[in-house]
């Protein structure tokens, strides 16, 4: 009897799709609910809770700290879309051009970053930008007669380094995603505009933007996610989650301070739900501007 | 005829430019590797070439000292090798009940996986260590593995390949009397062996690579993975640096000679997220 139930048509999906359920319940479901429950909450790891509504968020409001947090991030954020989308694009279609020599060399020279783990990119980054004089970006700048820099104590000079951190792990990522999005669109459209007698650059205006729009939105998705999540790198690059005056603090940083290095889990709980709702807001608006809720099935 | 070679010479110089930009500081790490580690405290990481300075003492340091570098190693190894096997059986089982039916809920479930895709894991921190802590999973492989067995990115991409199979498989396995789950087991799993390849490479590159949350969860240093171990030789009582370089260095290699050999997969599973098919 059960076997044949199970083994029925109607049921053999359910059955298929199971773990995705469980998974999505137990690691998902509940803890989103019991964050937002968390955040309502004065709570310790080993003691006991107390509810205390709003004060959580109300404390956020004026949280100068968690201010700087979401400061940082949200620069991090736009500064990556604005260096990590139209650069791998326009490399994507250089390299793709018939004119191109050694590209699967380039392709894979450029995807190599990608594969380190954060942990040694990050080291590897705070020792290229460290403060000595023979440390490898003051060097560079020596030739040029410019004095060392201690990068990691400023803001600017310290959010240069992570910038040029997530450039160079994530360019070649974002130009194989632009590549193989560009390997959709037919030659024929370009030979048509040859013959009206379009121009490179409108070729790339008219045809390639407008036909890369999946591939870009997919892209801006996963940057926003990345930007506004990002963590590790700056724990690396400041040797932990403490950089002067904060200029390396991010809102998972501080999430992990308050939670974890704190255990103050109801006040990180209330970070998180901002977090939460940072992410949604940002990413359902790009979606419905880029119009993606229309066409998708 | 001259204007596309001016071009492609250009173009080829600017490629090269930046392409020895990127390789810059593996270059940096490799000689590093080979220097001594006050050299390295002293100077920083850079790009002298000194063949006076260079030695083998690190890597001498890193094979024969006392530490627990190739524990690290071989517990990365054996947590990536278990959480790829079961994250690829659990997704493609799943893949499969996505493509293959038509199901009341189905498309409420395939927005959850389109939203796990959005919602930054990091969230998910505090109540996934509480509840961890709670059920007594502190300190196991299983807390790091079974969040991640159900990858949505997995899933979708099985899922878009799957759906490049043709249906008549399926219809034929129905006739020819074999069960549901036999029409998955000898019919769908053979054909998806190249997606299976792309995906292994992928979620084995990320599961070699990931720190936070195994970080969180691994308090017992026999059990501390590559990244975790590298990091704790950063401490505020003074950084291994000879040893972190050489140590960063030779956890790159696998994964190299993984790329340079599955180059194709690495790729496909990259970017299979990208293109609306």
């Amino acid at each position: 009897m059960i076997k044949k139930f199970l083994y029925s048509q109607k049921v053999a999906p359910y059955v298929f799709v199971l773990p995705f359920i469980l998974v999505f319940l137990v690691f998902w479901v509940y803890p989103l609910g019991s964050s937002l429950g968390m955040s309502f909450q004065k709570i310790q790891l080993g003691q006991e809770a107390s509810w205390i509504g709003l004060d959580n968020y109300e404390k956020l409001s004026g949280d100068g700290v968690f201010l700087k947090a979401v400061t940082n991030s949200a620069i991090y954020m736009v500064l990556t879309l604005l260096i990590l989308i139209p650069f791998p694009m326009l490399f994507a279609v250089l390299i793709n051009s018939k004119l191109m020599w050694g590209r699967e060399f380039f392709k894979s020279s450029f995807f190599f970053p990608a594969l380190t783990s954060v942990v040694v990119a990050g080291t590897i980054f705070r020792l290229m930008f460290g403060e000595m004089e023979g440390s490898l970006i003051n060097s560079i700048l020596g030739w040029f007669g410019i004095d060392p820099v201690k990068f990691l104590k400023g803001q600017v000079t310290g959010f240069i380094a992570l910038l040029a951190l997530a450039t160079w792990r994530w360019t070649g990522v974002n130009m194989l995603y632009f590549l193989s999005g560009l390997k959709n669109i037919p030659d024929e459209y370009y030979e048509a505009a040859s013959i009206d007698g379009a121009s490179s650059f409108q070729k790339f205006t008219k045809i390639t933007m407008p036909l890369l729009k999946p591939t870009t939105i997919y892209v801006l998705t996963i940057s926003i996610y990345a930007g506004l999540a990002m963590f590790i790198e700056s724990m690396m690059l400041w040797n932990g989650n403490n950089s002067p005056k904060n200029i390396g603090l991010t809102i998972v940083g501080y999430l992990y301070r308050q939670g974890i290095e704190k255990n103050n889990l109801g006040y990180a709980a209330a970070v998180g739900i901002v977090l939460l709702a940072i992410t949604m807001i940002i990413n359902l608006t790009q979606l419905k501007l880029s119009g993606m809720f229309k066409k998708e099935d | 005829m001259r204007r596309e070679t001016v071009i492609k010479v250009l173009l080829f110089l600017l490629f090269a430019v930046l392409c020895f930009l990127i390789l810059v500081p593996f270059y940096a790490v490799t000689i590093a590797s080979f220097k001594p580690g006050e050299d390295l405290i002293r100077y920083g990481l850079n790009l002298k070439f000194d063949l006076s300075v260079i030695n083998f003492d690190n890597f001498a340091y890193l094979f024969t000292g006392d530490h627990s570098y190739f524990m690290w190693f071989f517990n990365s190894l054996l947590l990536t090798v278990v959480q790829v096997a079961l994250t690829l059986i659990v997704s493609a089982t799943v893949a499969y009940g996505f493509a293959a039916y038509d199901f009341v809920g189905k498309n409420l479930l395939f927005v959850c996986v389109l939203l796990i895709m959005m919602v930054p894991f990091e969230i998910l921190l505090l109540p996934l260590y509480t509840l961890t802590y709670n059920i007594g999973l502190m300190n196991s492989y299983s807390a790091i593995v079974l969040p991640g067995i159900a990858s949505a990115a997995t899933i979708f991409f099985f899922r878009q390949y799957l759906r490049g199979v043709p249906k008549e498989i399926i219809a034929a396995g129905r006739v020819d009397g074999a069960s549901e789950y036999g029409i998955y087991m000898r019919l769908i799993l053979p054909v998806m062996k190249p997606s299976f390849a792309a995906m292994a490479i992928l979620n084995g590159m990320n599961s070699w690579n990931n720190f936070l949350w195994p970080f969180m969860v691994l308090s017992d240093a026999n059990k501390y993975t590559l990244p975790i171990g590298l990091k704790t030789l950063l401490t505020p009582y003074g950084n291994n640096y000879d040893l972190l370089i050489v140590g960063s260095f030779f956890s790159i290699i696998p994964i190299f000679i993984l790329f340079v050999a599955f180059q194709k997969y690495f790729i496909d599973g990259m970017t299979a997220g990208a293109v609306k098919g």
